[in-house]
């Protein structure tokens, strides 16, 4: 039996109720309301305090002094500083070998694990420990392993008889950026290989089993089937990656505090030690703004090109 | 701990009669005898004496404090257990928090930017001079200690005041030694620690030629690699600014200094461009090296320790003041701690109250032997603490702030003075001259510029 509920509701309303049920119904309106906290958490807890970096870089603010605004100034000191610009490079060079190798060995590590081994379970375990560790935590272990008179490394070269002198981890700038991204890619290696991993077994093996049918060699069934499929997953990963490896702090701050002869120094190091402990908070948000051009390249590349369906499809543009 | 004498105890009933009688006269004599203490300077001295000032704590009055962790567990205990006793006599309850003293500066900062937070913070070196406006006036209780106990050494006058007005109450440094092995430095031809320059740096070389090389910071090593490096500079003549706070650091007299710190970080032990705060120590207890400047802390463990072999190692422990340039006076960088009472505190008299009762000499002292000399004194009258003389290896310790000079000297405290040691400008500085990255002018042009932009204003 069929029931016209709503016409009898119309009829027995009055106007003004009416047009409260009326605006209940509106799909718009109701969608609106529905979305309002969250838009207000986005508002209050991202786009607040990224407006607020972005406004204190153009002002001279230091601790307990409201600033004045000052327009570019602190990017044009920043343009003629010599650490911040060994900053930028430090940056680069920490995020694009970082990423390079999470990704690589990450893959290999996925795929590795992707197989029937025996403790198949547990091995994935354990591959999760570097990041379920936390980071400052870590960082120690590796500031011994990096130590000057006491590396773990040095003292068992010295004993096989290899080296004889210690070995200068942070010490020597090119040794100590090395160490650092030793450091970061030990920790982010299981977030690579764990997310591909799922990603592999989303793969439907029928897709190999046509492969091998058709005659492929491994590195094709890898290079035609396996890429292609992973592609997505793998944008979503490394995206994540880079935005982590390049906004990294608490390894840099355990490690060397930016040092030898800030060799190590993060743009994200750099602005902490520039805004709290040196007080221009100003000149630490600009130095945090510098950072978003990067990240929002970052994330375009990913987004646009990383995710083509094209792409994915082993095809150009 | 050393015995308290009966002059102490004496002292200390005087002082809670006083205290009965302020109570009863009123706010109006503790105001005369501190007037009478600031103006009347030599007199005012022997009228503070007699008179102990008080603040009168206010009604339910609470305290938060946020002061540094530990370096050594005597100055916890000592602290608190003047708090407690502070507590009993007031009934002002007061709660006290402990971070790593590297991380007050940002919390102090935030307090002060946002109005809200500790009523008292023990902050470093120029923190009082980054927001002055938000700090309560301590003059009286400042002139009234400095009255009572001898006055106040230069430095602290410096780290202190502002404008005339004290900003920060001045409450000690961790002084840094050189701290060495006798029997290494007997070894390498010297009876005892030159006090130059030159006579230290022999010393080092013969040292290090024996295989027992030095070992001073040169990373962002926030407290042991801006100490040193200070003191080296400016025992050549060497400062970031002069008077005027005009940026001076690129000049012969710098370059004088990174030449001697090139040359003396040839007795270095490898790895010390990495080196944080804890390097020095972890390297010297391990027998590494032979030469380090550090606070007491070295000492205490190894004496402290259960291990026999490090009981042997503090035996052969010595302490000497940081060697005195061509400047011929003593030009030390210490950390220095101050309190400061916020404007945003309730309580602003029972904070004072509570540093007053902190500072007086019955809980002064004792507090600094229970850190076993860890904290040097602003205070002249303070010296003949017994814990500077028991033992003979505490003694030089106790000179540390008196031979003091101040971050950012010879010019202001402030803004760009608290920036260009955050930023590492000086240990930079030495380091690249040292490792030979760039040469001492080269270093001494670099760090004008990066000092340069911090003084602009």
């Amino acid at each position: 039996m069929f029931v016209d509920t709503k016409s009898q509701r119309r009829a027995s309303a009055r106007a003004a109720p009416a047009r409260r049920f009326r605006l209940g119904e509106s799909r718009g309106a109701m969608g609106l309301l529905f979305m309002l906290p969250a838009a207000a958490v986005l508002l209050l807890f991202l786009a607040y305090p990224l407006g607020l970096g972005v406004w204190l870089g153009m002002t001279d603010t230091r601790v307990g002094r409201a600033g004045q605004y000052i327009g570019f100034e602190n990017y044009e000191m920043l343009w003629t500083d010599s650490v911040f610009w060994t900053s930028v490079f430090n940056t680069l060079l920490y995020t694009v070998a970082a990423s390079i190798a999470k990704f690589a060995l990450g893959l290999w590590l996925a795929l590795l694990l992707n197989r029937h081994l025996p403790f198949k379970a547990f091995l994935r375990a354990i591959v999760l420990l570097p990041w379920i560790v936390p980071t400052a935590l870590s960082a120690i272990a590796f500031w011994w392993i990096y130590d000057s008179q006491f590396s773990i490394i040095s003292w068992s070269l010295t004993r096989l008889g290899l080296i004889e002198h210690n070995i200068n981890f942070l010490g020597d700038p090119t040794w100590a950026r090395a160490s650092v991204i030793i450091a970061n890619v030990w920790r982010g290696i299981p977030f690579v290989a764990i997310t591909l991993l799922a990603g592999l077994q989303t793969i439907p093996p029928s897709l190999y089993e046509a492969a091998t049918i058709d005659g492929a060699t491994p590195w094709q069934r890898f290079r035609y089937v396996t890429f292609p499929m992973l592609t997505p997953i793998i944008a979503v990963v490394m995206t994540f990656s880079v935005l982590f490896t390049f906004t990294d702090f608490q390894l840099i701050y355990v490690l060397t505090r930016g040092g030898p002869l800030n060799a190590t120094h993060l743009m994200a190091t750099l602005s902490f030690q520039r805004a709290i402990p040196g007080g221009n908070l100003g000149e630490g948000a600009a130095i945090a703004v510098t950072m978003i051009p990067f990240l929002l390249s970052a994330i375009l590349f990913s987004y646009f090109g990383l995710q083509r369906r094209r792409w994915q499809h082993g095809g150009n543009d | 701990m050393e015995s308290k004498g009966g002059g102490f105890r004496e002292d200390g009933k005087g002082t809670e009669f006083t205290r009965r009688d302020v109570l009863k006269a009123g706010a109006a004599v503790a105001a005369l005898g501190a007037g009478l203490g600031a103006g009347l300077g030599g007199m005012g001295s022997a009228a503070a004496q007699q008179q102990d000032m008080h603040f009168e704590p206010e009604k339910g009055a609470e305290l938060r404090i946020l002061r540094w962790k530990k370096f050594v567990q005597g100055d916890e205990d000592g602290w608190f257990a003047n708090t407690q006793k502070f507590t009993e006599k007031t009934g002002v309850k007061v709660r006290i928090d402990a971070e790593s003293w590297e991380d007050i500066r940002p919390k102090a900062a935030v307090a002060a930017n946002v109005g809200s937070g500790p009523d008292i913070i023990f902050g470093w070196f120029d923190d009082p001079h980054q927001y002055p406006d938000k700090l309560v006036d301590l003059t009286d209780l400042a002139t009234y200690l400095g009255n009572k106990y001898g006055g106040w050494y230069e430095a602290p006058k410096r780290y202190g005041m502002r404008d005339g007005k004290w900003i920060g109450l001045p409450v000690g440094a961790a002084g840094n030694c050189i701290v060495y092995r006798k029997s290494w430095l007997n070894e390498a031809g010297f009876e005892t620690m030159p006090r130059d320059t030159d006579g230290f740096l022999k010393a080092c070389t013969a040292m290090a030629k024996k295989g027992h090389p030095a070992g001073f910071a040169l990373g962002n090593a926030v407290g042991d690699g801006n100490t040193w490096t200070h003191s080296i500079l400016w025992a050549f003549g060497g400062r970031m600014v002069d008077d005027q706070n005009n940026v001076v650091i690129n000049s012969p007299e710098t370059v004088r200094a990174l030449e001697y710190v090139a040359e003396l970080y040839k007795s270095f032990v490898p790895g010390t461009l990495s080196w944080l705060d804890p390097n020095n120590n972890k390297a010297f207890l391990a027998g590494e090296i032979g030469v380090t400047a550090n606070g007491i802390s070295v000492y205490y463990s190894a004496k402290t320790s259960q291990d026999p072999a490090m009981q042997a190692m503090a035996k052969d422990i010595e302490h000497a003041n940081m060697p005195v340039g061509p400047v011929g006076r003593p030009t030390e960088l210490h950390l220095f701690t101050q309190a400061m009472v916020f404007k945003h505190s309730k309580y602003p008299n029972a904070a004072k109250e509570y540093l007053r009762f902190m500072m007086e000499k019955d809980q002064y002292e004792p507090w600094q032997q229970a850190a076993i000399g860890y904290i040097t004194h602003p205070l002249a009258a303070y010296e003949s603490n017994p814990i500077w003389t028991v033992d003979p290896k505490h003694t030089p310790y106790r000179d540390t702030v008196k031979n003091m000079l101040w971050n950012g000297y010879s010019g202001k405290l402030g803004p760009a003075s608290a920036a260009a040691m955050a930023d590492y400008v000086v240990v930079n500085m030495f380091a690249e001259a040292a490792s030979g990255q760039q040469t001492p002018k080269e270093a001494a042009a670099r760090a004008e510029r990066r000092a340069a932009r911090y003084y602009k204003v």
